[in-house]
């Protein structure tokens, strides 16, 4: 789906509840830029030409030690660039500070990258592909991860980015303020189509997004499909409810802190979930055995997601009804030797994952 | 502004771009410091991925480290820090003129790097017949957080695959600078590459003594569930 | 007008000392070797500089018309290696600090003179390297080689672009090595350290980065490289590396790197602004200790180039702040430059031009990256445009433009001959325009969005990229210019004297070119450094 190209523009739209704090900082920018750019120019150039050399002017004085200058000068002209880079640098912070801690109730959309197209999973089971939909005026965080190198998912209009990674969730959050249609780019060079991994954002009305989402994928929720994967996978027979089994309960275990085996504590985030599903004995909780099996190779990075879904929603008493059975997506389950199914057309060219000793197979046919 | 001439000896192994002895030996001496310096900073690089790894995967780490043979590990480090010692005696020799010994102490060194090396090579085709060599057919028996323990094992033959690399070359040199000895190159004035050489040495020597440590010490008790 | 009588052009000097190839081969004179860097880096800078043109010529269309993706992608990644690594980094030091170093220090050469040669040679093998890769079909994984696409995904000869420019660094190692045991243990009776020029100083900070940063991208590069062939997990996730660490690896080496670029060129122009307004640096005592401030404070800014990475936001914050305290520094110089100029005698030679150049092009270039120095500015403008923008502005605006000063200043006691006034001023005028043409609109559209590395675009950018194509063209003009002048001039250029310029210093005081030794008699250092008031009459060229 393409949309009109936009018309030349000197900035690009402010859409997000950033862009004005990242445009009044970069006019603040550019004004102590272009003083300090114009009063140097200037002062070479008025120089260059009040003290240019005149014929038959006389020899200079001899100088006696080693240095001419002036330590007020030094010091004036030190500390004022000082002082205006640390207003720079504590708005820049602030800025920051706002974008690193995303709201309690912001919509969680999932976004996996993957050479070279944007996948993107609603919770409640919308899917769209180098597309994103979202609502004005809603706190929105996208968890982000990458099927095969480093992406970057950039929104130029709301003045936010964050790479996206193999092996790790990356977040990023915004608040839509403008209805309207803009740019998705790529910002972290992937390899040939990198310049073509690209789409847009739809902001749209609360009302037309809850229309929007209720067009669905047919599959039920993210964490309903989950709750699939979980029962195909007999995640459940150690993982019981109430933790007496042989591994460690998780209702009602997502968010909170968790006491490891050597003392320390991590919290039950999404990468922890992640990888005590792919490298199960690197953090062990206190009081149980090393003994949970790797699935890595077994679920696929979207597959993944919509586990972590579920055993969200496992916190919330209205969370899914037990025994409600929905078939998850063939691609989620990866059998050891196949790679999922692409979404595109794209071969697959990257290693393949599908088993612990990945490597040899990848190298086929390309060069060294 | 005056000139002056400036009177020197000219020994027969000063160069012409240097005034004297002294800042010749002084300009050497700053030299391979600064060298040893870049290689300090060179295996710096896999010491800090060596310490981010083993504190993002400590069973990993913890338990593929127990699969180092403590025991060879520990004849190596002795027989590298006798290797030290040989050649500072060597240096020592020189710096008196005492031909025979400096050549009897060079030679000694070179068996004693020699057997380092030999050491290692029996190590690594351990390892190798044990399937621990990272890749396609990695296997790591009893290990904990099995998927991470590769990157022990990556990083031990990285960093003692970079220090064997560096003990060669010192190998090669130090056959060369044998040969210069027994020729009667060096005098009790002039054995500038016999001491260069020993600095060298010495730190690859030490180099291997922060090794030893990291993969061969650390964890050694760690008993670990499975 | 007037000219010191010109000496016969049969004078004994170290160009006619020996002849032959080998003599030039098997050197160990420092002025020579200078000279075979100058013209390597000459040969890499145009190969670099073609694949400048054919990005500005494939962008000045919104399609991929001139290339295909796959073609682009390795123009881009092989424009920036051979400008980084071939270029860059070698240019000045290379070349003019071979050449320049043991004469203002009263030496007869470098500490090392067959590790010099050698250092040549390690250059030249690592450029071999690197056009093999070019001739068998390139490398497209940009010159920052990020993993895992660089270790798992690419599909060109990274190994041995991995290995050249890992072979390279060596080269840059011994470089600095030898000028930091020069610098210590080879000035002349009398010259203390604070009798030392500028450039002196200048590249005794760089050779200090060069000799701490470079093992370390060495040890990364070499690290792909076997991550590559053997796959054995150090950035990649599915071997349970991290990609990350690579981030920090490199660039804990690259960000120290662009110091190395710029460092000599501010010791170029420190040199250039006292001879040209006749009067000392101010705060000459200043100038050289930013040098060190900048060298000390460069390695630890390194996460800058991570904000968003995935490295965490406090250790985001430390680089931020620290990343505005390394830029004081380059202002202090900045203005005791121009505070140089405040009652001197002015003359707007050739190298004075490109001086005034570097002043006016570097700020603006040091403080757009104020802009990416702040964290939540950094996060809108990573990637795009605006840092290509500022790091061409610092690079090129910077760095390249102290290079041309420095050549151009130098050049008479290199060869012995002065070059056409007129056209030298004319290349500088057009370098100057063309550059601001091509860079300054990339600002703009960094701020708009347009993401680097991007072979086609949204039709939006088109009018912007345009401009920046039409300057490149005028650039390249100006930066063609020199290549046919100059040369002319080492046949046809009028004789020089042994100082043309008027300026102070131990290199001018002996003959143009100098001789094989350098001095008839090791100099003794009884006065300051850069006083004027020693010069008989200063001479106007031109």
């Amino acid at each position: 789906m393409t949309m009109e190209p936009k018309s030349f523009q000197l900035f690009p739209e402010s859409a997000s509840n950033f862009a004005p704090s990242v445009d009044g900082l970069y006019t603040y920018m550019v004004v102590v830029s272009a003083f300090f750019s114009l009063l140097v120019g200037f002062l070479i150039v008025y120089f260059a030409v009040k003290y240019r050399k005149k014929p038959g002017q006389g020899i200079p004085a001899p100088i006696n030690d080693h240095s001419i200058g002036s330590m007020i000068l030094e010091i004036t002209w030190s500390v004022i660039p000082l002082a205006l880079s640390l207003v720079m640098f504590a708005w820049g912070a602030s800025i920051v500070f706002h974008e690193s801690r995303p709201p309690a109730d912001a919509i969680n959309i999932y976004v996996t990258g993957k050479r070279w197209m944007w996948k993107i999973q609603h919770m409640e089971g919308a899917r769209e592909i180098n597309e994103l939909h979202v609502p004005v005026g809603k706190n929105i965080r996208l968890t982000m991860t990458s099927e095969d190198v480093i992406h970057d998912f950039f929104v130029p209009a709301f003045r936010t980015k964050a790479d996206v990674l193999p092996g790790r969730y990356t977040t990023e959050w915004f608040q839509p303020t403008k209805i309207g249609d803009y740019h998705i780019f790529c910002a972290e060079y992937c390899g040939t189509k990198h310049s073509g991994m690209i789409g847009w954002v739809h902001v749209l009305s609360a009302e037309d997004y809850d229309k929007w989402l209720a067009q669905g994928s047919g599959e039920g929720s993210m964490a309903e499909q989950g709750e699939s994967l979980f029962n195909q996978l007999g995640c459940g027979n150690c993982h019981v409810k109430g933790g007496h089994g042989r591994a460690p309960n998780l209702y009602g275990a997502f968010g909170t802190k968790v006491d490891l085996s050597d003392g320390t504590s991590v919290r039950f985030d999404e990468s922890y979930t992640r990888e005590s599903i792919i490298y199960p004995q690197a953090k062990i909780v206190a009081g149980y055995d090393r003994i949970m099996p790797t699935f890595k190779g077994l679920i696929s990075d979207e597959g993944m997601l919509k586990l972590i879904e579920y055993i969200k929603s496992l916190g919330d008493p209205n969370g899914v009804v037990p025994g409600k059975t929905l078939t998850s997506e063939p691609s989620d389950i990866q059998k050891s030797g196949q790679m999922a199914v692409p979404m595109s057309e794209e071969k697959p060219q990257a290693a393949n994952k599908s088993t612990a000793s990945a490597g040899t197979s990848a190298n086929a046919g390309r060069q060294q | 502004m005056a000139s002056q001439i400036v009177q020197h000896e000219h020994s027969s192994t000063l160069k012409h771009h240097f005034a004297s002895d002294a800042q010749q030996l002084d300009a050497a001496t700053i030299g391979m410091w600064l060298f040893l310096v870049t290689e300090i900073m060179f295996f710096g690089g896999l010491f800090l991925a060596y310490f981010a790894y083993r504190q993002a995967y400590p069973a990993a780490f913890a338990s593929a480290s127990n699969k180092t043979n403590l025991w060879l590990g520990a004849a190596n480090t002795t027989v590298l820090i006798c290797s030290s010692l040989t050649m500072a005696l060597a240096v020592h020799a020189a710096s008196l003129g005492k031909r025979t010994l400096l050549v009897l102490f060079l030679i000694l060194t070179l068996l004693l790097g020699g057997a380092f090396l030999g050491v290692k090579a029996y190590e690594y085709h351990d390892k190798w017949v044990h399937h621990e060599i990272p890749g396609a057919h990695f296997e790591c028996e009893g290990c904990e957080d099995a998927g991470h323990a590769p990157l022990f094992f990556s990083l031990y033959f990285g960093m003692t695959g970079l220090h064997a690399t560096h003990m060669l070359v010192g190998f090669v040199l130090l056959v060369i600078i044998i040969v210069q000895a027994a020729r009667g190159k060096f005098t009790a004035k002039w054995y500038t590459p016999v001491e260069m050489f020993g600095l060298y040495w010495h730190f690859v020597d030490i180099v291997w003594i922060f090794l030893f440590p990291l993969l061969y010490l650390i964890d050694r008790s760690h008993t670990g569930l499975k | 007008m007037i000219t010191a009588p010109p000496p016969e052009k049969t004078t004994p000097n170290y160009l006619n000392h020996q002849h032959g190839l080998k003599s030039w081969l098997l050197t160990g004179d420092h002025k020579r070797i200078g000279i075979l860097y100058l013209i390597s880096v000459t040969m890499f800078f145009a190969l670099g500089g073609l694949f400048a043109a054919l990005i500005r010529l494939e962008l000045t269309t919104p399609a991929g018309d001139l290339l295909e993706s796959n073609q682009y992608n390795k123009v881009f990644t092989m424009h920036g290696v051979l400008m980084v690594f071939f270029f860059l980094i070698p240019s000045i030091p290379a070349t003019l600090g071979n050449f320049l170093i043991p004469m203002m220090i009263g030496a007869k050469d470098l500490a090392f003179p067959k590790i010099n040669l050698l250092s040549w040679y390690i250059y030249v093998l690592g450029g071999i390297f690197t056009l093999y890769v070019l001739l068998t079909g390139g490398i497209d994984t940009g010159w920052t080689f990020y993993t895992p696409f660089s270790t798992s995904y690419s599909n060109g000869y990274v190994i041995a672009a991995g290995l050249g420019i890992f072979i390279n660094g060596f080269s840059s190692i011994l470089t600095g090595l030898n000028f930091i045991v020069t610098i210590h243990r080879m000035r002349a009776p009398g010259l203390t350290w604070f009798r030392l020029p500028l450039f002196v100083w200048a590249h005794y900070a760089t050779a200090a980065i060069m000799i701490l940063g470079t093992p370390v991208v060495a040890v990364t590069l070499f690290l792909v490289v076997l991550e590559r062939g053997f796959h054995i997990g150090f950035f990649d996730p599915a071997y349970g590396g991290d990609p990350v660490l690579f981030q920090h690896l490199f660039w804990f080496y690259s960000h120290p790197a662009v110091y190395i670029m710029v460092l000599p060129s501010m010791g170029v122009v420190s040199e250039v602004i006292s001879t040209f307004s006749s009067k000392k640096p101010f705060g000459y005592t200043f100038i050289a200790f930013s040098s060190v401030a900048i060298a000390v404070f460069g390695f630890l800014v390194w996460g800058h180039h991570l904000f968003v990475a995935g490295q965490s936001i406090y250790a985001g914050l430390v680089f931020s702040v620290l990343s505005y305290i390394v830029a004081i520094p380059s202002a202090v110089k900045v203005f005791n430059w121009a505070a140089t100029m405040y009652k001197g005698q002015v003359r707007l030679e050739t190298p004075m031009l490109y001086s005034l150049g570097f002043i006016g092009l570097f700020t603006i270039g040091g403080l757009t990256g104020l802009f990416l120095a702040s964290f939540g500015m950094n996060v809108h403008l990573t990637d795009t445009y605006f840092v290509v923008a500022h790091f061409h502005y610092t690079m090129v605006g910077g760095a390249l433009l102290g290079y041309l000063s420095g050549i151009h200043f130098w050049w008479p006691k290199i060869f012995g001959r002065m070059y056409s006034q007129v056209w030298s001023k004319v290349s500088a005028a057009l370098v100057f325009v063309g550059f601001n043409l091509t860079f300054f609109p990339q600002f703009l559209l960094g701020y708009m969005g347009m993401p680097r590395r991007y072979h086609v675009y949204p039709p939006e950018f088109q009018v912007f990229n345009v401009l920046s194509s039409a300057g490149a063209s005028v650039l390249a003009l100006g930066l063609l210019l020199p290549a046919i002048y100059l040369t002319w001039s080492l046949k046809y250029g009028e004789v020089a004297s042994a100082n043309p310029w008027g300026a102070t210093g131990l290199e001018w005081q002996t003959s143009s070119p100098p001789i094989a030794e350098n001095f008839e008699v090791t100099p003794v250092v009884t006065t300051e450094a850069y006083d004027y008031s020693t010069q008989q009459e200063v001479v106007h060229v031109g």
